[in-house]
């Protein structure tokens, strides 16, 4: 089976990818193993949170600029990464899901429990300030849903009082959600939302209104929403003070929502999504990748173009690690990483983890080396990439979306 | 070595990190709240029955087999195969009388076959249904799927056999119960498809149901004997130099995972020569080993219907490909969503309101499409459609039995 782009691995960077090749009038393919770690999205992305011995940094392009030269905002140059960046909010929106933010100054966010970080973009509907005082002197109404079993608000009440806010909370029950109350491991952000729509949004505005009364804002969990943003809408009808959601997980329901709107986008768009298949090796002529073979596809190849691998770090499967070294288990491409198990970690377990830094070994194009040779038609985005530590540094997605644009444009104008 | 490895048990639920994402994507967990989901239902519950059998909980029966859990893990855990092993292996009782004549569809099939025209008018009188409901509690909200009164094996005998030996090609045709006794047309389609493409059919050798209804009705013994004896056929039809090709994804499914995974049935020596005939198709077009062409007045909108099985199975990109290779199809492809029949599943008066509920979405964006007909490669979707979203159904290879333009396809193929 022949396209133009086979992109392998279907998480956020792999559909951005997918959607600006297959945007391009180009015949592209994902093929994604399993669902991904969108699906633990916190309703915020990060392009450069801390650096240079700082926590919180508020001016994340101007400190992208002191960046290792190897870190991938580096490599693409900074004014281009920014310049790829700014078409994520449109691209968002294309696929219905809408955010606010800047590059030029980081806003913050607040995590369910209760710590603050600096963010790039945020959700509309999500606890998001521009500066650390705004909150103060606020009265927030921390609402749960009773006996759901995935948010503590006492954390975030305590964030929340540390930002000089005022905090009352309550628990609110609607009877639409009884019924799942009857499996005690089902009363799951995901499933409460399958169930909170039409009149149960209605009676929970009701209970919510009632409960925040005197308050300035309404803190939520993000139990609402997963398919539409019409439950959000309808329950901000019905309530006279501003709702901000906090994500939680497991499963959380904007990540599962934006993992599907990708997608969805993806398809509209004239791609194909293979959902649940793993590819298991390729076929290289000279510098070329020719083909992939996969699991459900047996001895029927898929050929391409070219190819993009965005299939994450270790929790996506895109490297294993074993007890004696660290691979890419698709091609087995060259990997930077410390050939001596001991030196994979940092005993002290806050101090940023060498392992965490580890990745494919790419050209200045970001595509892999295999055997110490270039792949010319392969290139390789997100987490899976060298040269940076995206939990210490806070730039986890900056760098998946910049560099699946970089990956798209370099294919579609070649 | 590597004690990673060793630790994982043959249905890797200690590979499950707890991230319960087969949650979000479980058509049960959305309408049934008696379901513990799949995450509970099977690699969380699985290390308390390992310790006691007394933890294993009754309510798995309500798991659909969809194996949507399975694509949708992150970690490649077996989720629906440990809930399904457990239904096996720990619940207390086994099959009712309903079950057990749900799960016969050979036994069941020849007996109706002969009495077609009686079985048909019976099942859909109201007191029959009435009385079925009542004693049997099968739903009475259920269209019967209408018995034939040839079976697809006898007419192929009778009809098509003596025409076979004459090409030099061949393919084996695994048909099914559902071809055999109440569809044969679907075979017949196939025979003219695979013939104006240069190849022969044959049947295997005294086949049996594929044993999903079995294994689903927890009646292992009798799956085990037909699966060996499928699989004795079929080795035999491989070693005669035949690919074994199936219409219905379930079938192809069952024969291909179920039998390992289940019913400890070791197909590795044959797994790889169990195929949709659409893969089959595709594959021959695509490497240019047969040629194909469509009438020209062929004009429809066709809006496909991916079966959980065809999802699990990763093919539906064949199916769908062929259909877009006709040129007066107007092609929608449906949000690949669980019909909520899943085979017996859905006959079964506990869970008949799930099952519609867990298809309405599906049901809506039919109606709201504007077909002339959704195609799909299983036989139980098709009834849940047509009782349902009241839209013809059609496999897609009576679909291109339909579509091409049959004399000259096997003239470019080199069929006299």
């Amino acid at each position: 089976m022949k396209f133009d782009t086979i992109i392998i691995g279907g998480g956020l960077s792999g559909l951005v990818c997918g959607i600006e090749c297959a945007r391009s009038g180009r015949r592209t393919a994902i093929v994604s193993a399993g669902q991904s770690a969108l699906h633990f999205w916190s309703g915020s992305f990060e392009f450069l949170g801390s650096q240079g011995g700082k926590r919180i940094i508020e001016k994340p392009l101007y400190h992208a600029g002191s960046l290792d030269p190897s870190h991938p905002y580096r490599k693409i140059g900074i004014d281009r990464t920014a310049a790829l960046l700014d078409r994520t909010v449109p691209l968002l929106a294309e696929a219905g899901i809408k955010a606010h933010g800047s590059l030029e100054r980081n806003h913050y966010r607040m995590t369910p429990l209760g710590f603050t970080k600096p963010a790039w973009l945020t959700l509309d509907d999500y606890l998001a300030f521009g500066n650390l005082s705004d909150l103060e002197g606020k009265k927030a109404a921390v609402i749960n849903i009773y006996s759901y079993i995935d948010f503590y608000p006492r954390f975030l009440e305590a964030g929340l009082r540390k930002l000089g806010a005022e905090c009352t909370s309550a628990d609110v029950n609607v009877p639409q959600l009884d019924i799942l109350r009857q499996s005690t491991t089902e009363m799951r952000a995901t499933n409460m939302s399958r169930f909170l729509r039409d009149d149960a949004v209605d009676a929970l505005a009701r209970e919510v209104e009632k409960a925040s009364a005197g308050a300035d804002m309404v803190v939520m969990p993000a139990v609402l929403g997963i398919f539409s943003d019409e439950p959000v809408a309808r329950l901000r009808r019905g309530v006279s003070r501003p709702i901000y959601f906090v994500a939680t997980t497991p499963a959380s329901v904007p990540g599962v929502r934006c993992q599907l709107s990708l997608r969805d986008l993806f398809i509209r768009l004239g791609g194909q999504f293979m959902p649940g298949d793993t590819v298991t090796r390729g076929d290289f002529q000279g510098n070329r990748l020719r083909k992939i073979y996969t699991v459900n596809f047996g001895d029927i190849p898929l050929e391409a173009d070219n190819f993009v691998i965005s299939t994450g770090s270790f929790f996506g499967h895109g490297l294993i690690a074993d007890l004696e070294k660290i691979y890419e288990p698709v091609f087995g491409l060259d990997i930077e990483a410390a050939p001596n198990r001991d030196d994979w970690y940092d005993k002290d377990f806050y101090a940023p983890q060498p392992y965490m830094g580890y990745g494919v070994v790419t050209d200045t194009h970001f595509r892999p080396r295999r055997h110490g040779e270039t792949v010319d038609n392969l290139y390789a985005t997100g987490a899976l990439l060298s040269g940076f530590n995206a939990l210490h540094e806070g730039s986890g997605a900056g760098i998946t979306l910049a560099t699946a644009f970089h990956a798209a444009d370099q294919i579609t104008k070649e | 070595m590597n004690l990673q490895e060793q630790n994982i048990s043959d249905n890797n639920f200690e590979s499950c990190i707890k991230c319960t994402i087969c949650t979000v994507y479980c058509p049960v967990t959305a309408v049934n709240p008696d379901y513990p989901g799949p995450k509970q239902a099977g690699p969380d519950g699985e290390r308390y029955r390992l310790k006691r059998p007394y933890f294993y909980d009754e309510a798995l029966k309500y798991c659909l087999n969809c194996k949507r859990c399975e694509v949708a893990c992150p970690n490649d855990v077996k989720i629906g195969d440990i809930i399904q092993a457990a239904r096996i292996k720990y619940a207390s009782h086994g099959p009712s009388l309903r079950d057990t004549m749900l799960a016969n569809t050979d036994f069941m099939g020849q007996f109706a076959t002969r009495l077609a025209p009686v079985v048909n008018f019976s099942l859909g009188l109201k007191p029959v249904k009435y009385l079925m409901d009542k004693v049997l509690r099968i739903d009475d909200h259920r269209t019967f799927p209408k018995y034939s009164g040839t079976r697809f094996e006898s007419w192929f005998r009778k009809k098509a056999e003596a025409a076979q030996e004459s090409f030099t090609k061949h393919v084996s045709y695994f048909h099914g119960c559902y071809v055999n006794y109440n569809y044969p047309q679907l075979g017949k389609d196939l025979v003219t498809v695979m013939n104006a493409l240069g190849y022969g059919v044959r049947l295997l050798d005294r086949e049996k149901c594929c044993g999903v209804a079995k294994i689903a009705n927890r009646c292992i013994d009798e799956a085990t004997r037909d699966g060996e004896n499928n699989l004795r056929a079929i080795r035999e039809a491989v070693g005669r130099g035949d690919e074994v090709l199936a219409t219905s994804s379930t079938c192809c499914f069952t024969m291909r995972d179920e039998y390992p995974h289940l019913l400890h049935l070791d197909n590795h020596d044959v797994r790889d020569h169990i195929m949709l005939a659409t893969l089959f198709i595709y594959r021959l077009l695509d490497e240019g080993k047969a040629r194909i062409a469509f009438r020209k007045d062929y004009r429809k909108k066709i809006a496909y219907h991916t079966p959980c099985h065809m999802e699990k199975l990763g093919w539906t990109i064949f199916s769908t490909s062929l259909l877009q290779m006709i040129p007066g199809v107007d092609f929608i492809k449906l949000d690949s969503h669980c019909c909520g029949i899943a085979g017996t599943y859905g006959f079964k008066k506990e869970n008949y309101a799930y099952s519609q509920g867990i298809g309405a979405p599906l049901f809506d964006q039919i109606r709201a499409s504007g077909c002339d007909f959704v195609a799909c490669d299983c036989e139980t979707c098709k009834w849940q459609i047509e009782m349902s979203a009241g839209v013809p159904v059609l496999n897609p290879i009576s679909v291109l039995a339909d579509a091409i333009d049959i004399e000259e396809t096997r003239r470019l193929n080199g069929v006299s």
